[in-house]
């Protein structure tokens, strides 16, 4: 774990935050790599933990009964995969499997929300940083969901 | 050009005023002036000096007009009809050209720009202004409009002073009126009190001094022009409406999003009533139309407004569907963007819009209403310092 | 002054605006999507067709059901076709899009303003566009490619709904695969075998390289997509100086007649249709102006 250090440090999700607190988040981190095809999480599933993407792509995905998979979303390297561990039900809201071979840092969530939950300012930092990411998402969903360039009636 | 002097001011009676009429037509100018139809004063030919609404007087406030008939004789003792000069130089139906499709090529007809000259009799200083204006947007930008510039082309002006301002006339607010200083070939000025009734006429241009030989005119004496400037001074401040032009655009770009428009919005019947009768308004729209063969095809212009739903369409919905926002655009569009677009303010004090909207929404009014919500503001804003 | 002669006041060699369509005969048409297509065009007799500069459009007249103002899309440093995509969306698109080689189409124009291709140079020329937006840019790439070395970067991000509706795929294919651009495509939404980007256009500006500072960004789309592609492009320190954008308005005439493009003060057919960006700030996010 203690190469990942490193890495973290420098990743701009966790800029700003005290090398106590990074710390305190690599002891919940490993690497990870997902081959070409290969599901990272499936909806329902438990989530316990998200992703730092450092290499590669990933689609998210919902499940139709009449049209298949429909990819809602392009998680690129640089993105954070996954909101889903950190409010309940703590179960995963969408498919996500790997177009390419990606390479990326899990974060074990359980890890995480414990220590969240003993350190309040760790948490309060962490939920500063994952609101921006769904307030991004929401955005961007909004945009899509106007249908901006759909022929109106 | 040669230098004509100005300030000499003659006497014209009315049958002298014929000869005028007789030599425009004369020289092959329709003349076209003030008529009393339908209750409502249009314009119309006017062949003869009796052709003028004399003896009748136009009351007129907010949604409201009346013609009424006066005590004395005077020719001009009125001020706006509903209609202005603009139907003369800017048609509101125009064909375009038509096309026809033969052998799967298409050969256009523009329509021929022949046009009578037209001599008007009895424009206000306001409608001078006005034809001003329409020449700015029309004639002087990058693109012309080839039509109104040849009607405009030999227009022979008329000009009457207004000794008596309207019920809804705010001229002497933006400058325009009630006397005209250029923009005419004659300017007459009637004095009808009781005890005194005479026209002065004044040439301003080469073309109205050569009309003027030949007509019958004595010399004006001193005392009868201060008489007609006393009035046309006391006319200035005796306007029914009063429009405060300072800062007019500053003003409208500011309270581009005040909720007030809201409560106009309420109010107004996007009738487009206001646009028509403007003398200003310029928006058209064009109709292409077919014949059932589907081989000959045709476009017209006619005047549109911006009132219309339909006027801002963009595929899949209108930009602007509620009324406020298309007051909102007409009225700041007059008064305010007007002049970063053409340099001047697009409105002349004329009333018209004021005494023809169905429900009375009054243009200065609604400025009034903007200027005192925010003094309204300021002084809270003080008060709680 | 006395001036009561118009004539005085109106100069001698204005341009009549006089709403009369220049026949061309159309050489091809090609379906671009299934609601878009392009046209080629010739005057006729072997002439040039009209120079025009890259943002510019032409009103065109289906004979006998109307006009619409459709921008003009294809390479401005040639003169021996006039290229117009065009969507369909309403009776004079439809019927457009009935006609064939050989049909007439008449043409008014070019009327309007153009991308600020010759001030890019010497900076990175950064293209932002969604949907149907990325026709009136077309002719800047073809502009820039001409003169690559005149530019630094050179950035092409576009998006549209779904992959089917991707205009002009396969050229945006050709030059993906130059090494002097970059090109990021990406679609609202995809189904089956689309395995390109999927998430809206803004999401690609946080992607690519290019030095926001000094580079000029040239945004086309539909008008949401373009405040909120301004937006990322703030975030990304883009000065507010360096933004252009396309804006669309209803137009009867294209040449400032007719009254009904205006936006504010300015008029959508003659300041416009390709705007700085702070010319229109203040105006985008007043509702129904």
């Amino acid at each position: 774990m203690q190469d990942l250090g490193p890495y973290l440090k420098e990743h701009k999700f966790l800029q700003g935050m005290t090398d106590e607190h990074i710390e305190l988040i690599v002891g919940c981190a490993s690497n990870v790599k997902f081959d070409p095809g290969e599901y990272v999480c499936r909806e329902g599933q438990e989530a316990d933990r998200f992703y730092f993407i450092r290499q590669g792509r990933l689609a998210l995905q919902l499940m139709t009964h009449d049209r298949g998979a429909m990819t809602i979303q392009t998680v690129n390297p640089g993105d954070v995969l996954g909101w889903s561990w950190l409010i309940p039900p703590y179960v995963w809201h969408f498919d996500c499997k790997a177009v390419e071979l990606t390479r990326a840092i899990a974060l074990d969530g359980t890890c995480i929300r414990d220590k969240c939950e003993k350190d309040h300012h760790l948490g309060y930092e962490v939920m500063k940083r994952f609101a921006h990411v769904m307030v991004e998402r929401l955005l961007a969903t909004r945009l899509q969901l106007l249908d901006v360039y759909g022929k109106r009636s | 050009m040669s230098a004509f002097q100005p300030a000499t001011f003659s006497i014209i009676e009315p049958s002298s005023l014929q000869t005028v009429i007789d030599k425009l037509k004369a020289l092959g100018y329709a003349t076209v002036g003030p008529t009393v139809k339908e209750g409502v004063i249009v314009g119309g030919p006017i062949n003869s000096v009796e052709d003028l609404p004399r003896g009748w007087t136009d009351f007129q406030d907010a949604a409201c007009y009346r013609l009424v008939e006066r005590q004395d004789r005077a020719l001009f003792g009125y001020v706006l009809g509903p209609q202005s000069w603009k139907k003369y130089v800017y048609p509101p139906r125009l064909n375009l050209w038509r096309v026809a499709q033969r052998e799967g090529r298409q050969e256009i007809d523009a329509a021929s720009s022949n046009h009578e000259r037209v001599a008007f009799i009895g424009v206000r200083s306001c409608e001078i202004q006005a034809l001003r204006i329409l020449d700015a947007v029309l004639a002087q930008g990058d693109y012309i409009d080839a039509d109104y510039r040849a009607r405009r082309r030999d227009n022979f002006i008329v000009a009457v002073n207004c000794v008596e301002p309207g019920g809804t006339c705010f001229c002497s607010s933006l400058g325009t009126g009630p006397s005209a200083r250029d923009g005419f070939d004659l300017a007459l000025t009637e004095v009808c009190q009781p005890g005194e009734h005479f026209m002065l006429v004044q040439s301003g241009s080469e073309r109205g001094t050569e009309l003027l030989k030949g007509v019958a005119v004595t010399p004006a004496a001193d005392e009868q022009v201060t008489r007609a400037q006393t009035l046309l001074e006391q006319a200035a401040g005796r306007m029914g409406r009063r429009l405060d032009p300072t800062d007019l655009k500053p003003l409208l770009y500011r309270n581009a999003e005040n909720r007030y428009w809201e409560q106009v919005g309420k109010r107004c019947l996007a009738c487009a009533n206001c646009t028509l009768v403007c003398p200003t308004c310029f928006c058209m729209t064009v109709e292409d139309v077919t014949d059932l063969t589907g081989t000959q095809a045709a476009r017209t212009r006619r005047w549109d407004s911006c009132f219309n739903e339909a006027y801002s369409y963009i595929h899949g919905g209108c930009v602007r569907t509620s009324p406020s926002a298309r007051y909102r655009h007409w009225i700041s569009h007059k008064l305010g963007t007007w002049q970063d677009q053409f340099g001047m303010i697009g409105c002349v004090g004329c009333g018209r819009c004021i005494t023809w909207c169905p429900v009375g929404i009054d243009i200065t009014e609604e400025i009034g209403a903007i200027r005192a919500g925010e003094q309204a503001s300021k002084e809270t804003v003080s008060a709680k310092e | 002054m006395y001036m009561a002669n118009a004539a005085e006041l109106i100069p001698a060699d204005a341009t009549p605006g006089d709403m009369v369509p220049q026949p061309y005969t159309i050489t091809a048409q090609r379906k671009d999507t299934y609601d878009t297509f392009t046209l080629d065009m010739v005057v006729g007799d072997g002439k040039p067709v009209m120079a025009f500069a890259p943002g510019q459009f032409n009103m065109l007249y289906a004979f006998g059901v109307g006009e619409v103002p459709i921008s003009i899309s294809g390479d401005p440093t040639t003169n021996d076709r006039l290229v117009q995509t065009v969507r369909e969306v309403g009776s004079v698109t439809s019927a457009l899009r009935r006609l064939r080689k050989g049909d007439t189409v008449g043409v008014r124009g070019p009327f309007g303003t153009a991308w600020p291709v010759k001030e890019a140079e010497g900076s990175d020329l950064v293209i932002l566009a969604g949907g149907i937006g990325i026709a009136p840019l077309r002719p800047v790439i073809y502009s820039a490619l001409k003169r690559r070395r005149k530019f630094g970067r050179f950035v092409i991000m576009y998006g549209s709904r779904t992959p089917h509706d991707l205009l002009y795929y396969r050229e945006l294919q050709q030059w993906k695969a130059r090494y002097d651009i970059e090109v990021e495509i990406t679609v609202d939404r995809a189904i089956g075998p689309w395995r390109g980007n999927v998430g809206v256009v803004t999401t690609l500006v946080p992607r690519v390289k290019f030095d926001p500072l000094s580079a000029i960004v040239m945004v086309c789309g539909p008008e949401i997509m373009m405040r909120f592609g301004i937006m990322e492009l703030r975030r990304a320190n883009v000065p507010e100086d360096n933004i252009y954008i396309s804006m669309e308005r209803n137009m009867k005439c294209g040449c400032g007649l007719c009254g009904h493009c205006q936006c504010g003060p300015l008029f959508v057919c003659k300041d416009g249709p390709v705007f700085r960006y702070l010319q229109m700030k203040r105006l985008l996010n007043i509702r129904e102006i």
